[in-house]
């Protein structure tokens, strides 16, 4: 369950992930950042957020489970 | 249907909801309703026929489906219990309003419950929990878990957060004990009307003499700009006083005596306090102190080949949608290993608990704390003889007596 595990595995499968987020949808529930901690955060307002540099993912192997955490469908991810 | 209608037709189904006998497991009957069916039929006291989510995939389709209602000003909305009838017509703020409504109050508040404000909030969880333990040990056994501990931890922690003096807490945790379980609506009302005042008082002196809290700031930035009249403030704080009471006590409570009674997973708790919050969230899935959601159809919508119809009573089962053999293996076994994700404890869509991130900080500090403290922590009675609340409240023990 490291980062490096998650790029070994985005390598191997030869495309990386698209996150996008829904700020208007977000209630801030925080459940992005429970799962995957290494790709989202909540910015001042307490909504959904990516960190710097995360827009593919890479930072967290749980990142494909968010979508289905999330309890409005505010997030979500496409494999180019 | 109107109320007479259903009345008359009158319902064979099931009495919906049903008490607990064991304090963490499903009454005998929701057992038995778990079948290759998502829904099953019940009846509520009034006579109304309701569906009863059992799924958890169509329940967390339903509860993020907009086609579901929240009104419960709507002259039809299902009633579970007869609990208040004269509120001079006040709305009841996030709970009880569908968006746009509820998008407005509830974007007013995010900030205040967000995961780094909640982290922020850890130490003075950890230095109230660490007090309350050091006068429970001075006490001695035989304590009552719930008064001792449960109680104040959510108690003087929502407090703190909405700026309400808790020197004032015998007052409200009264009224606000009575407002969701009294026995008849007549004391309901009059606990809510109670709480009402209170609060009303509470805000025209913050007007006056602001503090630090939530309710400060939602009265220097909305009341005062003009976002939200004084009602509205007033009864935000109705609504988050409550659900900081009634929820969170029980959590607590019930997840120390399912801890209790598995002692072999205490010790996961205690070998790496980086397993508590996946300890704590399998709690949240194996007691659903919520065992229920109420909702009303605005149309018609399909469930698993059933349609249910526009106007219809739609309970949603937290339960037995944590408890959905097609999602978790061996459901009604509490495995303080297991990775209880996507469990309902906290519901699912908007309207999913807007305290949930303050909850998790209590819970995790308080149950990991309590038992690192006091690991032969145990109840002093029979399993059995622990006083439950009723099937319609949020599900814990009135009493926990304990003995270490």
């Amino acid at each position: 369950m490291t980062s490096r595990a998650a790029g070994t595995e985005r390598r191997g499968a030869g495309h990386a992930l698209r996150i996008t987020v829904d700020r208007d949808r977000c209630i801030g529930s925080g459940q992005c950042v429970m799962t995957a901690p290494g790709v989202f955060t909540q910015d001042d307002e307490a909504l959904v957020a990516l960190l710097p540099g995360q827009e593919d993912g890479a930072g967290d192997s749980r990142v494909r489970e968010v979508p289905l955490a999330c309890p409005v469908q505010a997030i979500v991810i496409t494999e180019d | 249907m109107t109320e007479t209608d259903f009345r008359r037709t009158g319902s064979e189904a099931p009495a919906f909801p049903q008490d607990r006998t064991c304090p963490y497991q499903p009454p005998k009957a929701y057992t038995e309703w778990r079948g290759e069916s998502p829904l099953t039929r019940v009846t509520l006291f009034d006579g109304r026929p309701a569906w009863l989510i059992t799924g958890h995939a169509e329940g967390r389709a339903l509860l993020a489906d907009p086609r579901l209602s929240s009104d419960w000003g709507h002259p039809v909305f299902p009633v579970v219990v007869q609990r208040t009838e004269d509120r001079g017509g006040l709305a009841f703020p996030l709970i009880g309003v569908d968006d746009p409504l509820h998008a407005r109050q509830r974007r007013m508040l995010i900030p205040s419950f967000g995961v780094k404000r909640m982290n922020a909030i850890r130490p003075s969880l950890q230095s109230l929990v660490d007090r309350l333990l050091d006068d429970m040990l001075a006490k001695g056994p035989v304590v009552d878990l719930v008064s001792a501990f449960a109680l104040p931890v959510p108690s003087m922690a929502i407090c703190e957060l909405l700026g309400v003096p808790y020197g004032d807490h015998d007052f409200f945790e009264e009224c606000s004990r009575d407002f969701v379980g009294a026995a008849t609506s007549g004391e309901a009302d009059a606990a809510f009307a109670k709480l009402y005042q209170y609060l009303h008082g509470l805000v025209a002196k913050k007007q006056a003499e602001p503090g630090d809290g939530l309710l400060d700031e939602l009265i220097a930035r909305q009341l005062e700009e003009g976002g939200l009249d004084h009602n509205e403030v007033v009864m935000i704080a109705l609504v988050l006083l409550v659900a900081g009471h009634e929820t969170t006590v029980n959590a607590i409570a019930l997840g120390a005596l399912t801890l209790m009674q598995h002692p072999e997973q205490i010790q996961v708790l205690l070998d790496d306090p980086a397993a508590v919050p996946g300890v704590v969230e399998e709690l949240l899935r194996f007691t659903s102190v919520s065992d229920y959601m109420v909702r009303m159809a605005k149309e018609d919508i399909q469930v698993g080949g059933t349609t249910v119809k526009a106007g219809d009573a739609v309970l949603v089962s937290i339960t037995l949608m944590n408890r959905d053999a097609q999602a978790y293996d061996d459901p009604d076994v509490f495995d303080a290993r297991r990775n209880a994700r996507h469990h309902v404890g906290f519901g699912h869509g908007i309207h999913q608990c807007l305290g949930q991130n303050l909850a998790r900080a209590e819970l995790e500090i308080a149950l990991g704390t309590l038992f690192t403290r006091i690991p032969g922590l145990r109840l002093a009675v029979p399993l059995d003889e622990v006083s439950l609340k009723a099937g319609h409240d949020a599900q814990g023990p009135i009493e926990l007596p304990v003995t270490w």
